[in-house]
């Protein structure tokens, strides 16, 4: 909502200035998001007019004029503007002035005494652009301060306000406020029924009364509407932000303006009969003002003539029956629109305009009439014309529902102390009726307020009169309970903790992605779409967290990094038949050395058993690892990560398809696991230390080179074979002294006994039990 | 008796021109070995009478001694030498640079929700989660905003369906929690915070349309606004810590909360903005059946990244997203 500083002056008479005035409104509620002057400062301007006009004997572009300034003597003035001429009113600024660039003084202008400058709009800081003098009115008065004769001591406010406050898409609605919160009176303009001429009129049929509680409408006969649009009006609407456009429209936009009710004027010519207000039929068009033919759905309220829909209730009319300069004789509109009706609807069409904008929020059902007559004054001041009687037709208006104010609740809310008297007092200065018993307070609001239905709105209205700054900051008083802390449960910053000390960067990428990261990157063809994505290559919830990553290096590549260990915790998004799903994820990226550069370690790249550690370290040594495919990975170098027989996650070397897509120099290790699975910790239950000391035994096998060690390893520690306590491989050979095809795994074997020293003799029978189980199970042989 | 008190300067001298461990055994040989001038006149005692051997054999022990230290202090003498060469041989440039490990770290945003977690916890809030991905009753009906409120046009919405939208704030998670609550048997006092992504449909220098936030609630029997007002500040005292710093409440709107603020701090001599609360909507109680008149609350949520940037004097929104890792690696 923008607004003339001194329009609303007009209506309220407070001893603020613009810049107390503009905290006032802000710490009110009703933020002011803007306040600037309609003109740059500056002094010593008046109203000069050309008398004579001569060419400078010495410059060709150059004028000396003579300038009444309303004194005995005219002033000499040298001016280079090429429409300074005899006759012509324009700012003067005197000798002595300060202009926003420049101050002037008396000076010689290529030999020739000048006493002044003839000022342009912009030299002035009106405006930013001008081309030559800024061209007065005729009638200006000559000598007259140039600041009070365009009424340059003004300011536009723009209020952004929230979309409770209805009430304040007005001037007076605003003074009102402005009266509430400082306790000044508001002085608004009296409005008299205009004497009818006529009794012509038109019959209003309001079909839909629940949807249009009440219509007014009045003809205006034999208006002139070619007249100009006085300049204080003018002036007035454009400082609030709309362009003068013909007079009959501008005063419904000055009453909508000044009393916040949207009006609308029909070219009573182009009408058909008689008027009513319904929805629109089944495929019923509506060529409407800004030349959009719609076509209407059957929850549009219209109004209507005997030959159709004609505009679309409060939200803009039609195009056929406008107003125009031939317009003589006028159907004027002022009706309440019930909000539910109203809202959404412009929305739908791509369209906010002011009238939809009030009506969706609410506009004063109690002044419908009051704004049609004094539109119809403004009317007849400017245009002439005869006014007919009005027709109004009411059905059942809005009822405004006491609401009780307690003052225990108000104290035990706002957590502060507050007198009876006090709270009377701002009820009185809002303008609400009220009674009173035993500190309860009975308030009726008024029709212009949409937002008082309930205590709290009155608690609040009360706490915004008071200023939330006379609210202290208090530290609630509350018993104390210790929080519960599973100590099994470990939070994700432990997660993040280990990837930390492992040289991962935490990264945060965005939760929508490239649709091709989805379905070429990760096979998904079906990735859930967003129907209003900010980009196309926003336009799809990710699945995996490695699209982010990928780009991520990508990006750092590109800016001479070389080395780059990343991950990210956050969700990815699936949809399972109806419903949505999301599960958190940890992911990771490890590109480059294995070690950062250095003189004390060789250079040697990262491979899948660094990255394999680092995810072990995520999991533990319980998780399992199963050679599988995946289309963002390696199909050689690639596993899914298995814990209590389910998958939790995947780990491998990016397929060197991508690897190329991405125009990587070296080869890129991802991994991504689910997170919840991680979190679950087992809380450590004691065993006792055994007092013998183990023995290490190592041994040799031999196995087929396809074989996974894996198997191997899962295979011993599953049959708990007695005394044996681990069993690790300390060394993976093939070569000269084993066959083709097969391999040497050597294993260093830990065995001990918790009751009495081990002999070599029970530890002869452990290798022996261990050699059987891996004679059966892999056909390992001992290498001799 | 011979007197053999030179025999100790001859040692002395002996062993001192011993430069080596080796060159002294062969030194102490002379006097002390198997047939050593020292061992010859003790062997020789034997052939003194009785008077005189006593006294014979003090003198030779004395002598004895006296080599004895000489002995034990070369040797030690020797000792030190060798070791002090071989230390000089050991030293090392401490100077050079120390075996690098990788360097991780955590992003900024994750730092800033670890603090507001921490600080929050330290008076007995508990984190609480939601989805992202949230349906349109939890983003907007359940928080008192039906449709084609008015209010629902302050929040540019990224939609997947007709009912799901991606959350536009992270107040639904209030109602999921309180509704779960009550599920549990759990009564108030509640008190959470709840962090996380949140969307909207804007992308500029000022605007992501992906940022966090962190939403509180408390649920009490006596909760006030003079509170939520004394939480708030207390903890961007203690966040920033800086004990001066206030912070300013402005009336505004939100359909979940009433009265209802926006927030400011200040901030430079200045008020800046930092996030919205109020005291929860008898509406929303409603809709998690907790009894308005016996309980009351507070809400607030916060600009995640808005803190971060005021904490560590980060002054473009896009570099958190952006993740240029010379960026990141300042917050390590």
């Amino acid at each position: 909502m923008q607004f003339s500083e001194n329009w609303l002056r007009s209506l309220v008479d407070t001893g603020l200035d613009s810049q107390a005035l503009s905290h006032a409104l802000t710490m009110a509620g009703l933020e002011v998001e803007d306040m600037q002057s309609v003109a740059a400062s500056f002094t010593l301007v008046v109203v000069g007019e050309v008398i004579s006009a001569e060419k400078h004997p010495d410059a060709d572009r150059l004028q000396v004029l003579k300038v009444n300034i309303g004194q005995a003597e005219p002033l000499q003035i040298v001016c280079g503007a090429s429409n300074a001429r005899v006759g012509l009113k324009a700012p003067c600024a005197l000798v002595g002035a300060q202009l926003p660039e420049i101050s002037i003084k008396q000076a010689k202008v290529r030999g020739i005494e000048s006493f002044g400058m003839m000022c342009s709009s912009k030299e002035l800081g009106i405006t930013v652009e001008a081309t030559g003098l800024l061209e007065l009115a005729h009638n200006a008065v000559v000598g007259q301060d140039i600041r009070e004769h365009l009424d340059l001591n003004d300011h536009l406010f723009t209020l952004k306000l929230t979309p409770n406050r209805s009430d304040c898409l007005s001037l007076i609605g605003i003074a009102r406020d402005v009266a509430a919160i400082t306790g000044a009176r508001t002085q608004f303009v009296d409005i008299a029924a205009v004497s009818v001429e006529s009794q012509q009129t038109k019959q209003v049929s309001v079909i839909e009364q629940a949807a249009c509680p009440r219509y007014c409408g009045r003809l205006i006969t034999g208006i002139n509407a070619k007249v100009a649009t006085p300049d204080w009006m003018a002036k007035r609407l454009e400082r609030s932000g709309l362009r003068s456009i013909s007079v009959v429209v501008d005063v419904t936009n000055y009453v909508l303006l000044e009393l916040g009710q949207p009006m609308h004027a029909f070219d009573a010519a182009k009408l058909s009969g008689d008027i009513s207000v319904r929805f629109a039929k089944a495929g019923e068009s509506l060529n409407l003002l800004n030349d959009q033919t719609i076509t209407l759905k059957a929850d549009d309220l219209v109004i209507a003539d005997e030959q159709g829909a004609v505009a679309l209730a409060g939200i803009m009319g039609g195009k056929p029956t406008s107003v125009d300069d031939e317009t003589t004789d006028i159907f004027l509109e002022s009706a309440y629109f019930v909000p539910s009706v109203i809202a959404g609807k412009a929305r739908r069409l791509g369209l906010s305009t002011d009238s939809s904008y009030r009506f969706e929020r609410g506009v004063d059902f109690g002044n419908t009439r009051q704004a049609l007559e004094y539109a119809t004054t403004l009317i007849q001041k400017i245009c002439g014309g005869q006014a007919c009687a009005v027709t109004e037709v009411v059905g059942a208006l809005p009822v405004r529902h006491s609401v009780t104010l307690r003052m225990a609740r108000l104290v035990s809310v706002l957590g502060i102390a507050f007198e009876q008297v006090k709270v009377a007092q701002l009820l009185t200065q809002l303008g609400f009726a009220f009674t009173e018993t035993n500190g309860e307070f009975t308030v009726t609001p008024p029709s212009y307020r949409f937002d008082i239905a309930i205590e709290e709105d009155l608690i609040e209205e009360i706490a915004r009169l008071h200023g939330y700054d006379h609210i202290p900051a208090t530290p609630p008083i509350a018993s104390l309970n210790m929080l519960a802390a599973p100590e099994a449960q470990l939070h994700l910053n432990q997660l993040r903790n280990v990837l930390v000390s492992d040289g991962y960067q935490e990264v945060v990428t965005y939760s929508f992605v490239d649709e091709s990261w989805e379905r070429d990157l990760l096979g998904n063809p079906s990735p859930i779409k967003l129907k209003n994505p900010i980009a196309s290559n926003l336009s799809v919830m990710r699945t995996s967290l490695w699209g982010g990553l990928l780009d991520t290096l990508t990006y750092n590549l590109n800016r001479k990094q070389d080395r780059a260990y990343l991950f990210e915790i956050g969700a990815v998004y699936y949809q399972k038949d109806a419903s949505y799903h999301e599960v958190t994820r940890v992911a990771g990226l490890a590109y480059g050395s294995a070690k950062p550069e250095q003189w004390a370690v060789s250079g040697t790249d990262i491979d899948f058993f660094d990255i394999k550690a680092q995810v072990e370290a995520l999991v533990g040594a319980e998780a399992l690892f199963e050679k599988a495919e995946h289309s963002a990975l390696h199909p050689g170098q690639s596993a899914q990560i298995l814990l209590d027989g389910k998958v939790i996650g995947w780990l491998g070397k990016l397929h060197p398809k991508w690897q190329q897509h991405y125009s990587l120099p070296k080869g890129a290790y991802l991994f991504e696991l689910d997170v919840a699975v991680l979190l679950n910790s087992t809380l450590v239950a004691y065993q006792e230390v055994s007092k013998f000391l183990p023995i290490r035994r190592d041994i040799a096998i031999v196995v087929d080179e396809d074989l996974a060690v894996g198997d191997v390893l899962t295979c011993v520690k599953a049959a708990q074979i007695p005394a044996i306590l681990d069993v690790a491989l300390f060394d993976l050979y093939q070569g000269k002294g084993v066959a083709e095809n097969k391999k040497s795994l050597a294993l260093s074997v830990l065995m001990h006994d918790t009751q009495k020293t081990l002999t070599d003799s029970d530890a002869d029978t452990a290798i022996a039990n261990l050699l059987q189980l891996l004679q059966v199970k892999f056909a390992a042989e001992l290498r001799s | 008796m011979a007197d053999l008190t030179h025999l100790i300067e001859e040692a002395e001298a002996d062993f001192s021109n011993s430069s080596s461990m080796n060159d002294l055994e062969v030194a102490k040989a002379k006097y002390l070995g198997k047939s050593g001038s020292l061992t010859d006149a003790l062997k020789g005692l034997g052939k003194l009478g009785a008077e005189e051997r006593p006294a014979a054999g003090a003198a030779i022990n004395i002598v004895k001694q006296a080599i004895e230290i000489a002995l034990t202090a070369r040797r030690e003498a020797i000792l030190n030498a060798e070791q002090v060469k071989q230390l000089a041989q050991e030293s090392i440039d401490v100077t050079l640079p120390a075996r690098a490990q990788s360097q991780g770290g955590l992003h900024p945003v994750t730092l800033t929700l670890k603090r507001v977690e921490e600080l929050f916890h330290s008076i007995g809030f508990e984190v609480a989660t939601g989805p992202e991905i949230e349906t349109d009753f939890y983003n907007f009906t359940a928080l008192n905003i039906p449709e084609d409120h008015p209010a629902r046009a302050m929040h540019d919405t990224f939609y997947i369906d007709e009912a799901n939208v991606l959350r536009t704030h992270t107040s639904p998670v209030q109602i999921r929690y309180m509704e779960n609550a009550l599920k549990t048997n759990k009564t108030p006092p509640l008190k959470i915070i709840a962090p996380g992504r949140v969307y909207r449909v804007d992308s500029d220098a000022t605007h992501s349309p992906m940022f966090h936030q962190v939403e509180g609630l408390w649920v009490d029997e006596e909760i006030s606004f003079a509170n939520l007002k004394g939480v708030v500040q207390d903890f961007l005292q203690k966040f920033f810590e800086r004990d001066d710093l206030t912070v300013r409440f402005r009336p505004s709107f939100f359909p979940f909360t009433e009265p209802s603020a926006e927030m400011d701090m200040s901030w430079n001599g200045g008020w800046l903005e930092i996030g919205g609360c109020g005291m929860v909507h008898p509406e929303v109680f409603k809709h998690v059946n907790i009894d308005s008149e016996k309980y009351r609350g507070f809400a607030f949520g916060l600009g995640v990244e808005r803190l971060t940037m005021l904490r560590y004097g980060v002054n473009d929104l896009r570099h958190f997203f952006n993740n240029d890792l010379r960026f990141l690696s300042q917050f390590r």
